[in-house]
């Protein structure tokens, strides 16, 4: 069997495993919820402050909740060992890789897009007019979230201190998405709004780069 | 004993004359006058660190495609090396930037990516702590070595991009900023020095932790017993 | 069973070593198992027994020394050769059905007519009226047996099996000895490890004992089979 279509399979689990609980996501959503509101009290929401904290503040709520979301990610696989099971059934192991970066990149856009209508009434934002502009920008900082946290959590999953331990590996490397998505959304935001395309491509650059260094190595991450 | 004694006085010396030319022989700069040779100290130790990460680069990668422990060994000591030149750097820019600023930290696009790197490694030092068994330890944090040197530049970037629209001051210029013969002289010496220090110091750090795996080992097999 | 769609195959292990940390989980293990043969591991809780089964399925790499399936029959590895393992941990998901479950790796390992085959696999094990049932809520016998039915799913010439029995009630036992017999008589070769002697390890052909890493003892070299199976440990 092919790697893609190993992918889709393990993709469709994946989302079917997580579709039935729903926990992942109503986790990841209430905490981006309180975050939002939390950070609200940090500054005087008047539509200047807004525009110029608020983006940043969304794109750390982001990368906090991803930080906590990924965790599952290669833990679940080590109850029954059935990573064991996924090593001796598929053609690639990328495969794996593949299919839960998938996976985490929807369940990260679906929070993300469920959250930005709250977050635009909240700050006072006008997100319409430059709605599939951030559109793309979520896709691509979600890409480049996933790709890197997927990847970590496989090494966070065989250590100690775990819950801690993703977040702090996560959070520095992520730097960079952090920068180039708010400053692309401030923009967007802006009261002429423009598109920082030197920003997407940035992005899409990271994004191009982590997938093949996780192609590179995924199989080592995976070793026993 | 007394050759790696011997080898470490030459070190210390060298850097000895590497401050005395930084003090005495550079000549005084204009705008910032004694304040500015620390610059010698800093922009050296900035490059002795990231070379010393370089190092723990490839020795990442030869880790993982060998699996010899020495790889591993090396990694480590040249990321405990390069985190300590880092933290001299990090440390360096707010001695400068009170007197002449009048402010401790400036987000400067240099010391915020530099700062980035710190969290870096410490985060891989960090997670060599947290894996117990020496094989796997080894592999997750070459790995994560890896993916972290890979960031590297890519922080860089976009910290250079973005944040440097802020006025922020410039700290030390850099060492292509038109730098005067002498002054140049006195920086590529310090540069040396630092370097010289770097690689004595990995050297040290790697035969401690050859000294500590063997007492593991030992202490395992006693165990097994 | 279904006649054999597979060609015997055997493994040959070549002076494996395993290392973790310093310390060697097998040293210099050199083995050859014939297609057919039905050998039973036995030895002391570390004495490399899982690590040697781990090797064989290949999710282990060796530190040193090769392993190779023989009479494979284009000397690559497609899926058929990959050997079916059952380990200690069922290595199936909780959340989903046994059904969906089989339907998995049967996709994965791209099994002709998954739906079909996991079918019929059902039934072997015993486990139809409970197809949609999810794994959570089966006892140890039956997650057993959806473990055993996910390991044959691509009719794989060799069986791994670490310590199988553990966890069983004596009906489980039995059942599991019968399924093992089935396997056997169908020309598969099994490599299992266990402890002391029970109706499962009567089944075997051959057996070895493994001790700090090593062949201490094989009945194709003398031992007797009760000699290893109970070596007279605390």
């Amino acid at each position: 069997m092919s790697l893609f279509s190993n992918a889709a399979v393990l993709l469709g689990k994946e989302l079917r495993t997580e579709f039935r609980s729903r926990e992942l996501l109503t986790t990841t959503i209430v905490f981006i919820l309180i975050v939002i509101v939390l950070f609200s009290f940090t500054f005087d929401p008047t539509s200047d402050e807004s525009r110029r904290f608020a983006p940043g503040l969304l794109w750390l709520a982001f990368l906090f909740a991803s930080s906590l979301m990924l965790q599952p990610c290669f833990l679940r696989e080590q109850q029954n060992d059935t990573l064991s099971a996924l090593r001796l059934s598929v053609s690639d192991p990328f495969a794996i890789f593949l299919a839960k970066l998938a996976a985490n990149t929807l369940f990260l856009l679906l929070t993300e897009l469920l959250l930005l209508p709250i977050f635009a009434v909240m700050y006072n934002v006008p997100v319409m007019p430059v709605l599939h502009w951030l559109l793309l920008v979520f896709f691509l900082a979600s890409l480049g979230i996933s790709i890197a946290g997927t990847a970590l959590s496989a090494i966070s999953a065989q250590a100690r201190m775990r819950e801690l331990l993703l977040p702090l590996l996560m959070l520095p490397l992520l730097t960079p998405i952090l920068v180039a998505s708010t400053e692309v959304t401030k923009s967007l935001l802006d009261r002429t709004p423009y598109v920082q395309w030197k920003g997407i491509g940035f992005l899409a650059v990271f994004d191009m780069v982590f997938l093949t260094a996780l192609w590179l190595f995924g199989e080592y991450l995976l070793e026993e | 004993m007394l050759k790696r004694a011997m080898i470490g006085a030459f070190v210390l010396f060298l850097v000895g004359a590497a401050a005395y030319a930084s003090f005495f022989i550079a000549p005084e700069e204009n705008t910032m006058h004694v304040l500015q040779r620390i610059f010698y100290f800093h922009a050296a130790a900035a490059w002795a660190g990231m070379t010393a990460f370089f190092v723990c680069f490839v020795a990442n990668l030869l880790y993982v495609w060998q699996r010899d422990e020495k790889w591993d060994a090396l990694g480590v000591s040249s990321a405990e090396v390069g985190l300590a030149f880092i933290t001299v750097v990090l440390i360096t820019g707010p001695i400068w930037a009170k007197p002449a600023w009048g402010i401790y930290w400036t987000w400067d696009a240099r010391l915020t990516s530099t700062f980035v790197l710190w969290l870096l490694y410490i985060s891989y030092l960090l997670l060599r702590t947290l894996i117990e068994e020496p094989d796997r330890r080894a592999l997750l944090s070459a790995l994560f070595g890896i993916f972290s040197f890979i960031d590297v530049p890519i922080v860089f970037g976009a910290i250079r991009w973005w944040r440097t629209q802020h006025p922020a001051p410039v700290i030390m210029g850099g060492p292509g900023s038109g730098l005067e013969p002498t002054m140049l002289k006195v920086f590529f010496f310090s540069v040396l020095a630092m370097h010289v220090l770097m690689v004595f110091l990995i050297a040290e750090r790697y035969r401690l932790e050859k000294l500590r795996t063997d007492i593991e080992l030992l202490r395992r097999e006693a165990e097994a017993i | 069973m279904t006649a054999p769609s597979f060609s015997p195959v055997g493994l040959r292990f070549e002076n494996i070593d395993k290392r973790y940390g310093g310390l060697l989980a097998l040293r210099g293990v050199s083995l050859t198992i014939g297609a057919g043969e039905c050998v039973v591991f036995a030895g002391r809780n570390g004495s490399g027994k899982t690590t040697l089964l781990r090797i064989a399925a290949r999710l282990v790499r060796p530190s040193r020394g090769e392993l190779s399936f023989t009479g494979a029959p284009s000397g690559g590895e497609d899926s058929a050769m990959r050997p079916g393992f059952v380990a200690h941990a069922t290595m199936v998901y909780d959340e989903l059905t046994a059904e969906e479950n089989l339907l998995l790796f049967a996709r994965l390992l791209g099994t002709v007519q998954p739906e079909n085959r996991v079918e019929a696999l059902l039934q072997e094990v015993g486990l139809s009226n409970r197809r949609a049932s999810r794994v959570r809520t089966f006892s140890r016998g039956m997650r057993q047996r959806v473990a055993i039915a996910r390991a044959l799913l691509h009719e794989p010439a060799v069986l791994l099996l670490d310590e199988p029995a553990t966890g069983l009630d004596p009906q489980g036992v039995t059942w599991l000895a019968e399924a093992i017999r089935r396997f056997r008589d169908s020309g598969r070769t099994i490599l299992m490890s266990l402890h002391g002697e029970s109706e499962i390890s009567s089944l075997g052909t051959r057996a070895i004992r493994l001790d700090g890493g090593s062949i201490a003892a094989d009945t194709r070299t003398g031992a007797t089979f009760r000699s290893i199976l109970t070596f007279g440990d605390a």
